[in-house]
């Protein structure tokens, strides 16, 4: 239990995808103008890292080591198919706005790496205790660079993903004043290299203080 | 014609895949740090774009829409992307060692370079015939290769800067994205 909680902390913090090890960004800088998007990415990105990091683990004695990565990315893309097509039918706005970046999944650096570092290695508990972590730092960092963005591109945050998923209410403020003159920069495709680059400055200087 | 040159265009400057698509993230902060292999990266990326659009786009015609299995395009794009890179990188081997020794490592990173399989998807959803479908591609690709060697170029002068110790890197270069991006954002106006 103590190794489970190990490997699955390591995922949010000091090997954290995005902001440490700098991977799978294509679709958390894409994607992340909306915290719906966010959602619907993260959501996506756990369950096919989970799913393709079980199988692996479990199939690890037998599959030939040189087929190893052909066979791996056929079982990612299965899951990413299978996930793509959920979208479609249960949120299809969310599956439109998602666009391309949704079947990328399947070239997304973080699941192959933890497929080919990790799960190709380990018995399945460890292999499911590292895919939560990994997912959910990568789906912590997505959640929150999406807020920033949103936040500041357009004065305030609104959720509708809920609101079509169980009929809940949405979730929505705005920013008094600031709305009416949003930095739509943020929500704009170099905005999102902005936010990255000065979270990733942050988390840097954050453990250099430690360091010190 | 006009039509193709403006698509052209429009992928390689407009909608380009670095910068406004986010495409092929991992070569930009990882390779663009020399002129010379940004440009052999570049090149090696626009021509396995150029061959995969063409053959994704032959087995969509005449495999996937025949056989009513379109859900099947990520599953057989990434296999073709896959034997494609590997069939390249041996006629490489066979006739230039040299061409090999000048892009031949890139090669095997290509086939999990999101821009390749992010063009072949594209050209599906937009569904462009096969003449769009190769503009199209040589337009990212082109696209792609100048942003990495216009990138290469000021990542060799960042190097000597001195930025503040907690910008080095990473965080630097994401910044000095958004600034490209942002004069990139001025070529939306042209068509």
């Amino acid at each position: 239990m103590a190794s489970f909680a190990k490997e699955f902390s390591k995922g949010i913090g000091v090997s954290n995808p995005i902001f440490i090890l700098a991977l799978g960004l294509c679709p958390a800088l894409a994607v992340s103008y909306s915290l719906d998007n966010a959602l619907g990415m993260s959501a996506a990105v756990i369950f096919v890292l989970l799913c393709s990091n079980v199988i692996i683990s479990a199939a690890r004695k037998i599959v030939p080591k040189i087929m190893r990565i052909p066979t791996f990315i056929v079982i990612i893309a299965t899951f990413v198919t299978l996930v793509t097509l959920v979208f479609q039918a249960y949120v299809p706005t969310l599956y439109q706005s998602l666009g391309i970046y949704l079947p990328l999944i399947v070239v997304n650096c973080i699941i192959l790496g933890r497929a080919e570092a990790f799960a190709s290695k380990n018995p399945v508990i460890g292999s499911i205790a590292d895919a939560l972590g990994i997912g959910v730092g990568f789906a912590l960092a997505l959640i929150l660079i999406s807020f920033l963005r949103e936040l500041l591109g357009t004065g305030g945050i609104s959720i509708s993903l809920f609101e079509q998923l169980f009929n809940a209410g949405s979730l929505s403020f705005t920013l008094p004043a600031f709305s009416e003159h949003p930095l739509t920069i943020f929500v704009l495709s170099p905005g999102a290299f902005l936010v990255i680059g000065l979270l990733m400055a942050l988390f840097k200087w954050i453990g250099r203080k430690k360091n010190d | 014609m006009t039509e193709l040159i403006s698509l052209f265009v429009g992928m390689a400057l407009i909608n380009n895949f670095i910068l406004v698509k986010f495409l092929g993230l991992c070569p930009f902060f990882g390779v663009s740090k020399k002129l010379s292999s940004a440009v052999s990266m570049g090149a090696a990326v626009t021509f396995v774009m150029f061959i995969a659009s063409t053959a994704t786009w032959i087995i969509t015609r005449y495999i996937l829409i025949p056989f009513e299995v379109e859900f099947m395009d990520i599953v057989i794009y990434i296999l073709v992307i896959a034997s494609l890179v590997q069939i390249i990188e041996l006629f490489i081997i066979r006739t230039s060692f040299a061409l090999y020794n000048a892009f031949g490592i890139y090669l095997a990173l290509i086939t999990t370079n999101c821009a390749v399989l992010g063009i072949t998807l594209l050209n599906a959803r937009e569904s462009y015939s096969l003449p769009e479908s190769i503009a199209a591609a040589l337009g990212a690709g082109i696209g792609f290769t100048l942003v990495l060697a216009i990138m290469s170029g000021i990542r060799e002068r960042l190097e000597i800067a001195d930025s503040p110790k907690s910008m080095k890197g990473l965080p630097v270069a994401f910044i000095t994205a958004t600034l490209l991006g942002l004069a990139f954002s001025g070529f939306g106006g042209m068509i």
